[in-house]
């Protein structure tokens, strides 16, 4: 397991810091950072969009699924604020208000 | 007394004499590690929160102490440490941890590019110390500060310091927690990770040809986990729907 964790110590240290020490004089080619620009937002959205909708295993959209309605506030929010704090409180705590109301 | 009252006035007049030198330079470098730590308490608000859930979640998920910790302190990336939480729970291979870990941080090779024309002068090990500190929110930091002017290295590792103190420190506190909180789930904290993802998902939505990828990438993730590819289906999800927004990118250039 410790090894497992400096593994993912080398593959998280080398993408921060190759740039720094290679690129400040010679660029990327253009279609590299155009491709590379593309990663963030897929990634994110390749990680939340199955935590939203799949429960148990099972594709679930329906309205007992607490972790899909809770994102929609939680989606305005942080496109309202762009902050990192604001949609977390929001989404933990609609989360946990309506367990406390029974729902989910 | 008079040899006595000697060495106050000795003392006394070699004060001025110090500070004129000596304290002016300490008090400017006193100045940057606190403006440094000071614009870094937005960040802090961020990480408090996202840190003491890994550490509770992995307390939950029953990781050993030193693992959870070792992960703060060398790993030190938020998503990727509560994605390795389940992972290790659900027993995924270590490759397969290690190459999730890699695609969900690559993100941060564009963040360490953009900074690359602004720390022109900086030793190698220096460059080394700063790229280790670098995640989402001090990046979104330093862009800000950046754009203002110059910051000098003192005010930049003040800054990073202080966040990766308060992410260990939140990591602790979780870890602590944990033993106390029977479950997580009446405080939401469960759902820490999917809204951090959000926000972080919406920070890096720039156009609409990004958000489209993005749609795409998380239809081609849920497809692939219901095809039972459990292991790669992030990887291959981003990897398809990145190259798919670039081939559109380019196609509508021209």
């Amino acid at each position: 397991m410790a090894l497992t964790i400096v593994g993912m110590m080398v593959v998280t240290f080398l993408p921060r810091v190759m740039p720094v020490w290679f690129l400040s004089s010679r660029g990327l080619p253009p279609l590299v950072v155009a491709w590379l620009r593309f990663v963030p937002p897929t990634v994110l959205a390749a990680l939340t969009l199955p935590a939203l909708v799949i429960q148990e295993g099972k594709l679930a959209l329906g309205w007992n699924n607490l972790y899909l309605l809770a994102g929609i506030p939680t989606l305005l929010v942080a496109w309202r604020t762009r902050s990192l704090f604001v949609p977390l409180l929001t989404g933990m705590g609609l989360v946990a208000l309506a367990r406390l109301l029974g729902w989910g | 007394m008079i040899h006595d009252g000697g060495r106050v006035k000795y003392l006394f007049m070699n004060e001025p004499a110090i500070s004129t030198n000596d304290l002016p330079a300490q008090d400017i470098r006193l100045k940057q590690i606190q403006r440094g730590m000071l614009r870094t308490l937005p960040v802090l608000m961020g990480y408090v929160p996202v840190g003491f859930a890994y550490g509770v979640l992995a307390n939950k998920a029953g990781l050993p102490v030193f693992h959870t910790l070792l992960m703060s302190l060398i790993v030190y990336a938020g998503s990727a440490q509560l994605i390795a939480v389940t992972l290790f729970s659900s027993g995924i291979a270590p490759l397969s941890i290690i190459a999730t870990t890699f695609i969900v941080n690559l993100r941060h090779f564009l963040f360490s590019a953009a900074f690359a024309p602004h720390l022109t002068g900086w030793r190698k090990r220096e460059l080394a110390g700063f790229a280790f500190e670098l995640t989402d929110e001090t990046f979104a930091l330093h862009s800000t500060r950046f754009a203002e002017g110059p910051a000098t290295k003192t005010e930049i590792f003040a800054s990073n310091i202080t966040a990766q103190v308060t992410w260990v420190i939140s990591t602790i506190l979780g870890m602590t927690a944990g033993n106390l909180i029977g479950d997580v789930k009446p405080f939401g904290l469960d759902y820490a990770l999917p809204a951090m993802f959000i926000a972080l998902l919406v920070m890096q939505v720039k156009d609409r040809l990004h958000a489209l990828a993005a749609l795409a990438a998380g239809v081609f993730s849920v497809l692939l986990l219901m095809a039972g590819v459990t292991q790669w289906n992030v990887i291959l999800a981003t990897l398809v729907a990145a190259t798919l927004g670039l081939m559109v990118e380019q196609w509508t250039k021209k």
